[in-house]
């Protein structure tokens, strides 16, 4: 039979809408890079070592082949920083702590922004569902000009763990505000027993989330101004530098002013400590009874209201792609893959961090079945609807934090608080002005 | 036979060829010094002059780059941060470099002498050597934990207060020396029992004839003639010294506060936490102008042993 010109029309114009509707029934294709390989680099932590575990699905999944590495993280910040600076990184997927380095990867334009990806049906699976990541995790990913340049993996909410028997045993009631803290740690302070109401960090740059805890508490909140003013030397700033310094001084063992979490971790774990402020990823050592002698006593608190909000600081961190690699695609598919509902569950019933997505927070089966108590997972969803962000989103947030942590742990030590923040708030400012200016 | 002026001739012809031949060895000399002038080059000389370059310059990681002229060294002097940071390097230094010393040299003269198991002894005695400085912290981190370290255990234990060990700004540097002294008298004794072992009888026998004792023998004969091995031993321990930045980050990461930020330690935050290059060049080309000062009075000293 001969073939008319108008048919052969028709079916060329039809083509399309048979190929989309083939397309729309087609499951999506994982395996379109199979054969590539990808390099990630992650900071080592208890969501790596999960990811670097269940690496092999994705790989069986997709047929791309993994590189992977955890750098512990301040060395894994550096690393980071300067392989983007060199203009040629050797990683395709990059694990960001927004906190610290937001801003400067932000204006650096080093990371993809991953909108085109998300909204591109045939990069981005279906039940990948972007609108399950919760709001805040979302904009603490996105860049001030609307860039969304890393893709929200854990958010890091500080909370109280307290020690249920020591409290029980002196008849104290967990604290209800910030001030209150105190009151229960001095009650429970006890050096002639080596029992202590508080431990908390010390050590200068690492002390200034908890600071920042107490700060979040006041009417301003924030050290650094919607406008970028500082703002440590405010009355505020005193109240918060007050509460940490009577904490630190009166109530948390002797040497606290060089602890940073291992040792609050340690000394909480033995049962030293009635009261440590820190990140939500403490559950599973403190819970597991081969490391910790108060496995099955750890209350979960969400940090009290201040005089003035009701909130707790906010970290987190995020997976990025870099504009430079030659490997956008795979690093993409990885990216979906290790932030998808059930890694981020994992995350969650590990007790390895509050995930990004809202999901496992509602996987009831999954929570119930866990080793972690209720309480534990309450903490989390209820800090979750006061969170936010810990640090001030700007570029020089290291020198940020070693300058006033220096001025905390010379408070510790005994000195004037005001005149320690304002040396400190001195020190920083043009550090703070050169930034916004370059 | 020759004549005179056709020997001359041929003497000058001889000796022209050979001064060419030299000219010819030398240009094919030159091309083997080539890969090694390129590493030296490579390794040496570029960085130090792309340092010289870049602490004229204000430049921070993921930014700008922009020439300031002499600025970061003018504001590195009024930096009373890197003022204090070069006193603790200094204090540092010299308790880490005595302890070891008097402690290594007094080993080698204990091991140098005849006992039963001495090459037991002296295997033991190194070992703390051998250990990586990273592990070697890591372990001692652990063990200075005010509450839950063994040290405060065994002074409890003891019936003597507790101590902070490095969590205080007035124990912490004497507390890295105690690290530091742990780990490197072993090589001070083990340069010192070397020099020990290759004195000569003579003088010794000498002085038994005279009637010289035993403290005046070390003090007149093996002390002096030692000095060139004790001064060698001072030399390497005083580079360690200056240089040592693992230990002190792993323990404190130069805390409390700052009380024990070190050159070195003030330099990797402004290089790696802050991303200023530009003034972490600076500070280098200050610390290297305090080595070579030292490395200047360090060899003068040791002239002087030789001489004596």
């Amino acid at each position: 039979m001969a073939i008319k010109r108008r048919t052969l029309l028709t079916a060329s114009l039809a083509t399309p809408a048979i190929v989309e509707s083939v397309g729309a029934q087609q499951p999506f294709d994982w395996r379109r890079f199979r054969g590539q390989k990808i390099e990630v680099t992650l900071t080592a932590n208890p969501r790596s070592q999960l990811l670097i575990q269940h690496q092999k699905e994705f790989e069986e999944l997709t047929g791309i082949r993994v590189g992977s590495e955890s750098v512990p993280e301040q060395q894994h910040r550096q690393k980071v920083v300067i392989e983007f600076a060199s203009g040629r990184p050797s990683f395709d997927v990059v694990g960001i702590s927004l906190h610290v380095s937001k801003r400067l990867i932000g204006r650096a334009r080093w990371t993809t922004d991953l909108r085109p990806l998300i909204a591109d049906p045939t990069m981005t699976s279906p039940d990948f569902a972007f609108d399950d990541f919760g709001q805040g995790a979302v904009a603490y990913s996105t860049q001030s000009d609307g860039r969304l340049d890393t893709l929200p993996e854990f958010t890091d909410y500080h909370i109280i763990y307290w020690n249920k028997e020591l409290f029980e045993a002196k008849g104290v009631a967990y604290p209800r505000t910030l001030e209150e803290i105190y009151t229960a740690a001095k009650a429970l302070t006890d050096p002639s027993k080596n029992q202590y109401g508080w431990v908390g960090r010390g050590l200068k740059n690492a002390n200034i989330t908890l600071w920042a805890a107490f700060l979040i508490g006041t009417k301003q909140r924030d050290a650094v101004s919607s406008d970028m003013k500082l703002l440590t030397d405010t009355d505020d700033a005193v109240w918060a530098s007050e509460l940490y310094t009577k904490l630190m001084r009166e109530c948390a063992p002797p040497g606290s002013i060089g602890f940073n979490w291992n040792e609050c971790q340690t000394t909480f774990g033995q049962g030293r400590a009635a009261m440590w402020l820190d990140g939500v990823g403490f559950a599973a050592p403190l819970e597991d009874p081969t490391k910790s002698r108060i496995s099955g006593k750890v209350g979960y608190g969400v940090a009290p209201p201040g005089p003035a909000s009701h909130h707790c600081g906010m970290y987190g961190s995020a997976l990025g792609i870099p504009e430079a690699s030659r490997n956008r695609g795979p690093a993409w598919f990885y990216a979906q893959w290790a932030t998808n509902k059930t890694n981020q569950l994992r995350y969650l019933t590990n007790g390895a961090g509050s995930p990004a997505r809202q999901s496992p927070f509602r996987n009831e089966e999954a929570i119930s079945s866990s080793r972690f108590p209720r309480a534990f997972f309450d903490c989390l969803i209820e800090s979750g609807r006061i969170a936010h962000p810990g640090l001030p989103e700007i570029i020089p947030v290291t020198e940020f934090r070693d300058t006033l942590g220096v001025a905390l742990t010379n408070m510790i030590g005994g000195a004037d608080i005001r005149a320690e923040l304002r040396k400190a708030t001195d020190a920083f400012r043009p550090v703070l002005e050169k930034s916004e200016q370059a | 036979m020759t004549s005179a002026p056709a020997a001359a001739a041929q003497g000058g012809t001889a000796a022209a060829g050979t001064r060419s031949l030299r000219r010819n060895y030398a240009r094919h000399y030159y091309g083997f010094i080539v890969p090694a002038a390129v590493v030296v080059l490579a390794v040496i000389i570029f960085p130090w002059i792309f340092t010289l370059y870049m602490s004229v310059h204000d430049w921070k990681i993921g930014g700008a780059r922009t020439y300031v002229g002499l600025a970061n060294y003018i504001q590195l002097f009024s930096d009373e941060r890197f003022g204090w940071s070069i006193v603790r390097t200094l204090w540092f230094t010299l308790l880490a470099v005595a302890a070891p010393m008097v402690l290594g040299v007094i080993a080698a003269i204990c091991f140098h002498r005849r006992f039963p198991l001495r090459g037991m002894a002296r295997t033991i005695f190194i070992l703390p050597m051998m250990a990586t400085p990273v592990a070697v912290a890591l372990v001692w981190t652990m063990m200075f934990h005010p509450q839950l370290g063994v040290l405060n255990y065994i002074l409890t234990s003891l019936g003597l207060p507790p101590s902070s060990w490095v969590y205080d700004a007035s124990t912490v540097i004497p507390t890295l020396v105690l690290v530091e002294t742990w780990h490197w008298t072993p090589l001070v004794m083990l340069i010192v029992l070397g020099g020990l072992a290759s004195l000569p009888t003579d003088p010794y026998e000498a002085a038994k004839i005279d009637g010289a004792n035993a403290w005046q023998a070390f003090r007149h004969i093996t002390l002096p003639l030692l000095m060139p091995f004790i001064v060698v031993s001072l030399i390497i321990r005083t580079i360690d010294a200056l240089k040592v930045f693992d230990t002190i980050f792993v323990i404190t990461q130069g805390g409390p506060g700052t009380a024990s930020e070190t050159i070195n330690i003030f330099l990797y935050l402004q290089a790696f936490a802050f991303y200023q290059m530009g003034y972490a060049s600076a500070v280098v080309v200050v610390f290297f102008a305090i080595i070579i000062l030292l490395a200047i009075a360090l060899l003068w000293t040791r002239a002087r042993a030789r001489i004596s």
